[in-house]
């Protein structure tokens, strides 16, 4: 049985805009390597390129150089075979037109992929009770709400069945509860069959390490960096960093700096605490060499009396492996303006164009900062 | 979840390859799926009664008023009832075909249609036939209250004829609404300007309530150029065999043959445009850039 070639496959994908003063660039040699079957994230701020590359694998805009391959096609010379297999849904979408009902509408984008007139009516049906919309299947589009809105475009994103759905910020200008509607909708879609392939670009990081398998984070043009979360994460965190709270700890925090496979040992920023002020408790920060070095700790905390309160692992987030690899945080894109689009106004939830080949490369040093402050581990997702 | 389940073939090599009839009924489908707004956006906004029907009507009676006052051949009140249906078909190309691509594209519909598996000429058609549908209507009430009103006598010695003249004069105008659609994309924003710039002098040399004979060599000039001039004399021709006016313009079997070289023309010419559009929209980034 032949293989299936790589979902998606680009080479030295560079793209130019002319534009005045000088050209854009808005994506200066991009190499990716997509499975099939991966739920794969781009993962950048405003103008890194996320929306020109997937408007290149959409067959919406050719390269200025290299090439790229969708299941094998050429996005060039083979874009209705493309076209056949493959979707995309973007955040902000206003597709369609308002005075057609959902289910008008939905039948409509259907004939667009040959279903059937009855077929076409049957999937509509279908996929309206799958996204829930099933209260304003005869409301008119010009009606709904931006939720409602969004699970329609995500409902006319799967009319096709598509062997690989390119998502361009989905949840873009969602409220929590609709953006996490569209995330358990796109997982459970993706997961329901074997094969199927999701491109995800978002600058929402939690969004991208919640959905993708994989993720490349793309910045001025380029892919900085490519793993899993996991990976990414461990590429900046070569130490094991625990927390632990102690009911005890006789002999303070240094007292456990002795012992083999603890780098250091302090006590944590919010270290003591009185409950009831019965009771004092201790919080003490651990970088170990590994995970393997926390059991002779635990060990010798018994033997010393102390009783372990609780313990937590402090993992970096996607945020600070950003700032760490680019040297700028996404919040220092949105002061500076970013850049608009694909330098040419577009409107819904694109980017595309920022990266200048002869400008200064970003400062490489990052700031250190104590883990367990991550600002997105209270509330979750950083949604709007 | 089984309801996302809905796999035809085993691997995305074998879903990508289609056979000839499976595009071809695709794209008839993608044809109705276009039409299909634009028929049931009729029913849905009935203001057009108001905007392409009564207010155009005003004109028309206005020339019904001249000719009368005038003691003008009788017929006279008939051509101007029958320019006045036919301006609902010049009113639907000039201001929803011509320009929608653009609109389209405002929108983010056009990108849609571009990653669709279809010919962007099966949008085109569809926007067409939707159009021409719901304006038949709208031209049939034109015809019947004008007709009423101003006791219009047709003498029609050539029904068949009359007839293929007139989805002749149906087919070419939208051709050319195709064409304009396509060139439109192309010029952006200023397409909105060049509809209403255009809109009055096609009007004039079109003879939409005098025969366009009366004008001489530009006369003939509209007719070698705009379907609807050409279309609306052979239709008056038709209509009105056997009146005391003259026409001064060629028979109507010629200009049935010169309608359908427009529409030949005009459909190969909008599929030339689309596919020029496509690569240079692809290549310069303009197929999805909105505001231009």
């Amino acid at each position: 049985m032949p293989s299936i070639p790589l979902a998606i496959d680009t080479r030295g994908i560079e793209r130019v805009y002319k534009a005045k003063p000088r050209p854009i660039t808005a994506l200066a040699g991009v190499d990716l390597r997509v499975e099939p079957g991966e739920f794969f994230g781009l993962l950048g701020p405003n103008g890194a390129g996320k929306t020109t590359l997937i408007k290149i694998l959409t067959t919406l805009l050719l390269p200025t150089a290299g090439t790229a391959h969708v299941f094998g096609f050429d996005v060039e010379r083979e874009t209705k075979r493309i076209r056949r297999i493959m979707n995309i849904v973007s955040g902000g979408e206003q597709s369609g037109y308002g005075l057609l009902l959902v289910r008008e509408q939905l039948w409509m984008f259907s004939q667009f992929y040959g279903l059937g007139a009855r077929e076409g009516w049957r999937r509509v049906d279908e996929l309206i009770e799958a996204v829930g919309l099933q209260d304003q299947r005869l409301q008119k589009v010009s009606s709904l709400s931006t939720g409602q809105r969004q699970k329609m475009n995500m409902a006319r994103g799967l009319l096709n069945d598509p062997w690989i759905l390119f998502l361009d910020e989905p949840t873009l200008g969602l409220d929590v509860s609709a953006a996490r509607a569209v995330r358990t909708l796109i997982r459970e879609w993706k997961g329901a069959v074997v094969g199927r392939t999701v491109l995800l670009t978002s600058h929402y990081m939690a969004e991208v390490e919640e959905l993708c398998d994989r993720l490349a984070i793309v910045d001025r043009g380029r892919i900085v960096a490519i793993g899993t979360p996991a990976d990414l994460k461990r590429r900046i965190q070569r130490d094991s960093i625990f927390r632990l709270e102690l009911d005890r700890l006789d002999g303070g925090a240094s007292s456990l700096s002795g012992l083999p496979g603890v780098l250091k040992a302090v006590t944590a920023s919010d270290g003591s605490s009185t409950s009831g002020g019965a009771r004092q408790r201790t919080a003490v920060k651990l970088v170990l060499a590994d995970d393997n070095a926390l059991g002779p700790v635990v060990t010798a905390l018994g033997q010393r009396g102390s009783q372990i309160v609780s313990l937590e692992k402090s993992e970096p987030t996607l945020e600070e492996v950003f700032v760490q690899l680019v040297g700028r945080s996404f919040a220092d894109d949105s002061e500076d303006g970013g850049s608009d689009t694909d330098g040419r106004g577009s409107s819904s939830g694109t980017d595309g164009a920022m990266a200048d080949p002869s400008a200064p490369p970003p400062p490489t040093a990052a700031t250190e900062r104590m883990t367990e402050d991550a600002p997105l581990a209270a509330t979750g997702l950083p949604e709007r | 979840m089984s309801l996302y389940v809905r796999r035809g073939a085993g691997s995305p090599t074998d879903a990508a390859r289609w056979s000839r009839r499976r595009d071809v009924m695709t794209n008839l489908r993608s044809v109705i799926g276009r039409a299909y707004p634009r028929v049931i956006g009729s029913t849905r906004e009935p203001s057009w009664v108001l905007f392409e029907v009564l207010l155009p009507f005003l004109t028309t009676s206005a020339f019904v008023f001249v000719y009368r006052a005038l003691d003008a051949p009788t017929e006279y009140v008939g051509f101007v009832v029958l320019g006045g249906a036919m301006s609902a078909f010049w009113l639907n190309v000039m201001w929803l075909m011509a320009a929608q691509l653009w609109w389209e594209k405002d929108n983010g519909n056009l990108e849609l249609y571009f990653t669709a598996p279809i010919d962007l000429m099966s949008i085109l058609f569809g926007m067409a036939v939707g159009g021409l549908l719901a304006t038949c209507f709208r031209a049939v009430v034109v015809l019947s209250i004008g007709t009423a009103l101003y006791g219009v006598t047709f003498s029609v010695e050539q029904w068949g004829l009359l007839l293929v003249v007139f989805f002749l004069t149906l087919s070419s105008l939208y051709g050319l609404g195709m064409v304009l659609a396509s060139l439109f994309l192309l010029w952006g924003r200023e397409a909105w300007h060049l509809t209403q710039l255009m809109q009055e002098p096609v009007y004039f040399v079109s003879g939409l309530n005098f025969p366009v004979g009366r004008l001489g060599f530009v006369g003939a000039l509209a007719i070698s150029t705009i379907p609807l001039a050409v279309g609306l004399d052979a239709l008056r021709q038709l209509a009105f065999a056997g009146g005391v006016a003259s026409f001064g313009t060629p028979s109507p079997e010629v200009e049935a043959l010169v309608l359908v070289a427009m529409t030949a023309i005009f459909l190969f010419a909008a599929r030339f445009f689309l596919r020029t559009i496509e690569r240079l929209a692809r290549r310069e980034g303009r197929l999805t850039a909105r505001g231009q």
